[in-house]
């Protein structure tokens, strides 16, 4: 096609079908105007061929004056310039002029259209009536319309339109004007239609023809796209968009046919090398500088690829699917790469650079259009690509387009970011390195690690570019323990660190600081901790070794200058350690998890329980979280040891803090082991530090807790009973008993204490417990992991005050280890009841201490005092000694006969030989005799058994008021020879039963009174806080309120019934009431019941019953000898009514209350009186314990 | 060639190994599409959701399949670009064959949700895929 003038018009995006107007042009003209404006109105059904779709198309056409060379001429394929339609105009409404002229004109216009075999045309006959009614010799059968279609339309009637009054607002005239347009319209559709449809042929022709050579892609191009054109000129964008992406579909199958060695000559233009590119633009619709280039035969790949692509993009946009603009750019990329490459086209850096740059152009162009959601994939996919590129080009590229790309990105913020990835190698290695830091910790964070590792070499790469020393090493260190890396990468990151930590740091002279501290964890993983002794727990003078293991990542021995652990004072009570060193196993390891994600997300649970320190009784218990620190921290701030810039603040050392040390350790790729020596103290190792010239491998936090204890002791003394049942198969109570020689062992934990030589323990002596002597005594010294280290002979003096024990030269943090003998007295008058009372539930807290309930044992406090050497202070120390015995009594009668009973109950656990078991009496009451009824002298008494032993009592005349007995008998343990029997002694009284006749009377005698004198004695010295004292003329009394009732109706009292005494406070006190009672009847009547309680005066009575009736109801009792019972009711009335006496309105009664059970011993108890039918006298007593 | 992986690498396994890296970075860069796509998804069909993903992009060497379960473990396949053996429905079998594969793994007891597999059977049917397709 020859380059014509109106070109550029035409291939502006108002291009319209070309419809061409022969014949009256005044008329056309004055059509014109609303014929252009009215066609495009209605859509009209075009029908398509090969079974395409049917499409309603709005038609428009460009309404041009025909000239004969705008008839394509033969071979000429350009679609756009091509006329569909023809139109001869005319308005002739007479025949004549018909005839005359138009007719002529009309056949000179056929015959051109018939020379260029176009069929597609269309005769408008236009109608007026103005013309009609000037000419009066109008035929009325045949009209000018009529003799046209004779003389042109044969066959094709519809090939002639009558156009009626087209400029008159009338009902006819628009009926022909829309008849007008369809039929126009229908024409223009098969002229498109038929057209179109030879065009494709011819095409179709072409393409088929596309294996022969000499066939040219340019060629085809351009006529594929004449195809596309008209479908963009007919608003048909989707066809349009068709057309072009077959050529782009045809063109990517030749370049990949190529790369599998299929050539074709045409392609040889495309191989060129590329010299530039010059981007590409969107904005115009078509860019034809390329078009020309490519009509040449002389574009480049480039230029075909953007120019494809501009146009593809134009189309996306009219369809209004701009997003897919950025996909085929994606594509339209990868393309460019791939073809690039499979076409072996070389090019030069600086044209590379442009390219990539246009590239990007692109991308900031497609970005326009939309957001940035796929910002993600394209980066990702490109990025390969551009590594491709650089490395089939062997190009490391320097300087970068990124300013320019940067202003073609300048719309869209958060573009730029992603786009300095794949400039990382172009050009800022600075915001290089902050992206790849940015995607690393994503890397990191899901944990991918082949491009974990990539990453970091690019982040080490940009950071030696940058100088970033710090961060160099510190990722060096991460890359040399990386074995995903090949041997040689690994020593190469390693040999960086070892270089610059051999620097010495000359040129930096004036920086301080000129160490580096790098994470140790990248390098080494600690994996165990080990402490010998194991207990990590150890005194002052032996040796604590703590043993890290360290496994080294390095591809190579490094050998360190020292490392050093830094130890933190800990004070704390030695006791709460304990929990603290809960990760520590048993035999002293601390197993250091190994550092992953995963891991450290997990709940580390451990079991707290604390214990009190006095009794080491369970004080509280529960869960913690030993990692919570880790866990509960926000997640935006935390940050990771593997991502350097961030570990490195963390990574401050401890300054000042104690170290522990080990220098010039070799640290061999691998396990390796480092012993330090702990020094005195609780510490808690908190960080590692190695050095290595200027580089610190520092681990910042040592997780978990490790603490050790190097500790100085106070000495202690222990005494405790000696425990033999390892010894003796007999099996023997842990309790010392009374009443035998003893063991006690001696324990002397020396602490930090040395025993010197003439040091000795003073104890105290005591007369119930004297220190026995024994011959041989050796102490032995015990080291503190219990080895014996030596015996020695002990010697031990005793003065009548103190004995005293010298001790062997002992070291310190020794155990020192004897024994002694000591014997405690059974003390004589175990009359005491004190574990009676005890059994009866009336437990004072004085006592709880040494209380044994169920076993009933009496129990013997002995306290030592002892003077220790390394104290000014005395220690005294409390044993509790068991009396082995618990011996009851009873008086039996037979008539006047009476036997004294002895039960001796061995309470506790060994058994006993028991002899030489005798009563005797104390007072020698000259007419008494014991005689004995015991059979046997020797006896055994097993544990928990009783051996009863009876006597009987004979005496002449009048029997005693009161017996003093004392049961004795020798005891030893039974295995024991006859020498260790010890004696045991029991006294007891036996108060006397006595009938006292009155004067002048034998017996009593029913309905006489009787005297009846009640004996009140108190048997034993009160406990202090047993009873209530008061305080009466000096005297300490208790008050105590008797009672005498007979519920049996045997007696009548008489008189007073009861009555309040004082009784003084001190063993064998009697008080004696008397009082007169009668037989009710004769015979043996038992005496009348006395009972006794305590008096509490209103003072001590802690509980008051609210109501005075309830509180004392007995009518015959009185509170004191005054008081009446009629007078405390009257005042318990007055008081109900509320009198006057409102000073102390509920005045506090007094308060009996009941003794204790075995604690009143009732003398007559059981006994009985003989009344003759005659009045009689009795006496009777009672005896208070 | 084959991973799956929720966001992290649960199993990674590919033919030619030199070029692991660079599938890593593929299928990590995947991963954004699958994300991209099942957002796009939900939206629509969030109950009957399908679970392969078909093509997620084509590299210059390789195409990129993608398929997720329920529980959003994405399996992804990177396949040479020149293969043309293997169709959609190939790839779709592939993938269910994984999904069912996979699915016995979580199944075994001894098996710690979120570790990498370690699975021999899991590994024999990858490989025999492996040895099919490529």
């Amino acid at each position: 096609m020859e380059p014509h003038e109106e070109k550029p018009i035409i291939y502006t995006m108002e291009n319209k079908p070309i419809v061409t107007c022969a014949g009256d042009q005044n008329l056309f003209t004055a059509l014109y105007g609303s014929l252009t404006q009215q066609l495009p109105r209605e859509p009209m059904e075009w029908r398509r061929s090969y079974g395409r779709a049917p499409k309603m198309i709005y038609l428009e056409a460009n309404f041009v004056q025909f000239k004969e060379e705008l008839l394509p001429k033969e071979g000429n394929k350009a679609l756009l310039t091509f006329p569909f339609l023809h139109i001869y105009w005319t308005d002739c409404c007479d025949t004549e002029v018909y005839k005359a002229s138009v007719k002529e004109d009309m056949q000179r216009w056929q015959a051109a259209l018939r020379l260029h075999g176009s069929v597609d045309w269309l005769i408008a006959v236009v109608e007026s009536d103005n013309k009609k009614k000037n000419k009066t010799n109008i035929l009325p059968r045949t009209s000018i319309v009529d003799k046209i279609r004779n003389d042109f339309c044969n066959k094709q009637s519809d090939r002639c339109v009558s156009l009626c009054d087209p400029l008159k607002e009338s009902s006819r005239s628009q009926e022909s004007w829309s008849s007008f347009l369809t039929k126009l319209r229908t024409l223009l559709l098969m002229s498109f239609t038929r057209n179109l449809g030879r065009f494709e042929d011819d095409m179709r022709t072409l393409r088929e023809k596309r294996t022969e050579p000499g066939w040219s892609f340019c060629d085809y191009f351009m006529v594929q796209e004449e195809l596309a054109f008209v479908f963009e000129m007919l608003q048909q964008f989707e066809e349009a968009l068709v057309q072009y992406d077959e050529l782009d579909a045809l063109f990517t199958q030749y370049v990949l046919n190529f790369g599998a060695g299929d050539g074709a000559n045409w392609l040889g233009s495309f191989c060129q090398p590329v010299r530039s590119w010059n981007g590409l633009l969107l904005r115009r619709p078509i860019d034809m500088e390329k078009r020309d280039l490519i009509q040449r035969g002389e574009a480049s790949l480039l230029d075909l690829r953007s120019y494809l692509f501009s146009r593809q993009c134009t189309l996306l946009i009219f369809l209004q699917r701009p997003w897919e603009v950025t996909a085929r750019a994606l594509e339209l990329l990868h393309n460019c790469v791939q073809e690039l490459r499979l076409l072996e086209v070389c090019f030069s850096p600086p044209v590379f650079q442009t390219c990539l740059g246009r590239f990007w152009a692109v991308f900031g162009a497609c970005f326009r259009y939309l957001g940035l959601p796929r910002v993600w994939g394209v980066l990702g996919v490109f990025r390969t690509s551009l590594g491709h590129i650089s490395d089939k080009s062997g190009v490391f590229l320097g300087c970068s387009p990124y300013k320019k790309l940067k202003e073609a990105l300048s719309s869209v913020e958060a573009f730029e970011k992603h786009y300095l990835v794949s400039v990382r190698s172009l050009g800022d290695p600075q915001s290089a390195e902050n992206f790849l830091l940015d995607s690393l910790k994503s890397y990191v964070s899901e944990s991918w690690s082949l491009p974990l590792t990539h990453t970091r070499k690019q982040i080490a790469e940009c950071q030696k570019q940058l100088q970033k020393m710090d961060e160099y090493l510190q990722t060096s260190a991460l890359l040399a323990s990386d074995t995903n890396l090949s041997e040689e990468e690994r020593r190469h990151f390693c040999q960086e660190i070892l270089t610059f930590a051999s620097q010495t740091a000359e040129g930096k002279g004036q920086q301080k600081d000129a160490r580096v501290a790098l994470s140790m964890s990248s390098v080494t993983r600690l994996q165990e901790l080990c402490f010998r002794p194991s207990s990590a727990l150890v005194h002052v003078s032996a040796a604590l070794l703590l043993e890290l293991r360290l496994c080294s990542l390095m591809p190579v021995p490094v050998t360190l200058e020292h490392i050093s652990a830094s130890i933190h004072f800990t004070e704390e009570q030695p006791g709460s350690t304990a929990q603290k060193r809960a990760a520590q196993n048993p035999d002293g390891t601390v197993t250091f998890p190994a550092a992953s994600p995963a891991s450290a997300s997990a709940l580390e649970l451990c079991e707290m329980l604390e214990h009190s320190p006095s009794d080491n009784t369970l004080s509280s218990a529960g869960l913690a979280c030993r990692n919570m620190h880790l866990l509960m921290r926000r997640n935006d701030s935390a940050t990771s040891l593997d991502t350097p810039n961030t570990a490195l603040t963390a990574l401050a050392l401890e300054d000042g803090a104690q170290m522990l040390r080990a220098s010039d350790v070799t640290l061999s790729p691998g396990n390796n082991s480092i012993v330090f020596t702990a020094p005195p103290g609780v510490y808690t190792l908190r960080q590692l530090c190695a050095t290595l010239g200027r580089v610190q491998l520092v681990l910042p936090h040592l997780y978990p807790v490790v603490q050790y204890e190097v500790y100085s002791q106070e000495p202690q003394l222990s005494i405790q009973p000696l425990t033999v049942s390892h010894l003796v198969c007999v099996v023997v109570s842990e309790h010392l008993l009374a009443g035998l020689p003893q063991q006690v062992k001696f324990t002397i934990l020396t602490g930090h204490y040395s025993v010197k030589k003439g040091d000795a323990l003073q104890l105290s002596n005591t007369d119930s417990m004297p220190v026995l002597h024994s011959s041989t005594r050796s102490a032995r010294i015990l080291s503190s992991s219990a080895e014996l280290v030596a015996e020695s002979a002990l010697s031990i003096q005793s003065s009548e005050k103190v004995t005293s024990i010298s001790l062997p030269v002992t070291p310190p943090y020794h155990t020192l280890e004897f024994l002694l003998d000591v014997l405690c007295h059974i003390p004589s008058c175990p009359a005491r009841m004190e574990s009676e009372r005890l059994t009866n539930g009336q437990i004072s807290h004085r006592t709880r201490s040494r209380t044994r309930f169920n076993s009933g044992m009496t129990l013997i406090d002995q306290k030592v005092s002892v003077d220790c050497p390394w104290s000014i202070y005395s220690t005294l120390v409390s044993l509790t000694f068991h009396v082995p015995f618990k011996v009851k009594h009873s008086l039996l009668s037979v008539g006047r006969r009476k036997f004294i009973q002895v039960c001796l109950q061995n309470v506790s656990d060994t058994n006993f030989r028991l002899t030489n078991q005798t009563l005797t009496e104390n007072q020698h009451t000259p007419s008494l005799e014991l005689l004995s009824l015991n059979t046997t002298t020797h006896s055994l008494v097993f544990r928990q058994q009783c051996v009863f032993s009876v006597w009987e009592l004979r005496w002449s005349g009048v029997s005693p008021v009161s017996l003093h007995c004392e049961f004795s008998a020798s005891f030893a343990p039974a295995d024991a020879p006859d020498a260790a029997l010890k004696p045991y002694r029991y006294h007891f009284t036996l108060e006397r039963v006595s009938i006292r006749p009155a004067e002048g009377e034998q017996d009593c005698r029913t309905g006489a009174l009787c005297r009846l004198e009640v004996s009140l004695t108190r048997l034993s010295e009160p406990s202090d806080s047993d009873e209530e004292y008061s305080d009466t003329d000096g005297l300490r009394t208790t008050r105590l309120l008797y009672e005498v009732i007979d519920n049996n109706s045997n007696w009548a009292v008489c008189g007073k019934s009861s009555g309040v005494v004082s009784m003084p406070v001190a063993a064998m006190a009697t008080h004696k009431v008397h009082m007169e009672v009668m037989p009710l009847f004769a015979g043996h009547l038992p005496f009348p019941s006395i009972r006794l309680f305590k008096y509490l005066p209103h003072h001590a009575s802690p509980v008051i019953p609210p109501d005075t009736d309830s509180c004392l109801e007995n009518d015959s009792l009185s509170l004191d000898d005054q008081a009446e019972t009629a007078s405390l009711r009257s005042r318990g009335s007055v008081q109900s009514l509320g009198s006057g006496e409102s000073a102390q309105p509920r005045g506090p009664m007094p308060k009996r209350q009941a003794f204790g059970p075995g604690q009143v011993f009732n003398g007559t108890q059981g006994q009985q009186v003989l009344v003759l039918p005659a009045a009689d006298h009795h006496l009777m007593e009672v005896n208070v314990t | 060639e084959v991973l799956c992986c929720a966001n992290y690498p649960l199993y990674i396994r590919s033919v030619p190994t030199q070029g692991e890296l660079k599938f890593h970075y593929t299928v990590h860069t995947s991963l954004d599409v699958v994300e991209e796509k099942i957002s796009g998804v939900g939206k629509a069909l969030a109950d009957q959701r399908e679970l392969y993903l078909g093509l997620l992009y084509p590299t210059e060497d390789y195409k990129v399949y993608g398929y997720m379960t329920n529980s959003k473990v994405k399996f992804v396949i990177v396949v040479d670009s020149s293969n043309t053996s293997l169709r959609d429905n190939e790839i779709r079998s592939m993938f269910r064959k994984l999904h069912n594969s996979f699915t016995d793994v979580m199944c075994n007891p001894f098996y710690n949700p979120g570790d990498p597999i370690q699975s021999k059977a899991f590994d024999s049917i990858v490989s025999t895929m492996m040895v099919q397709a490529f």
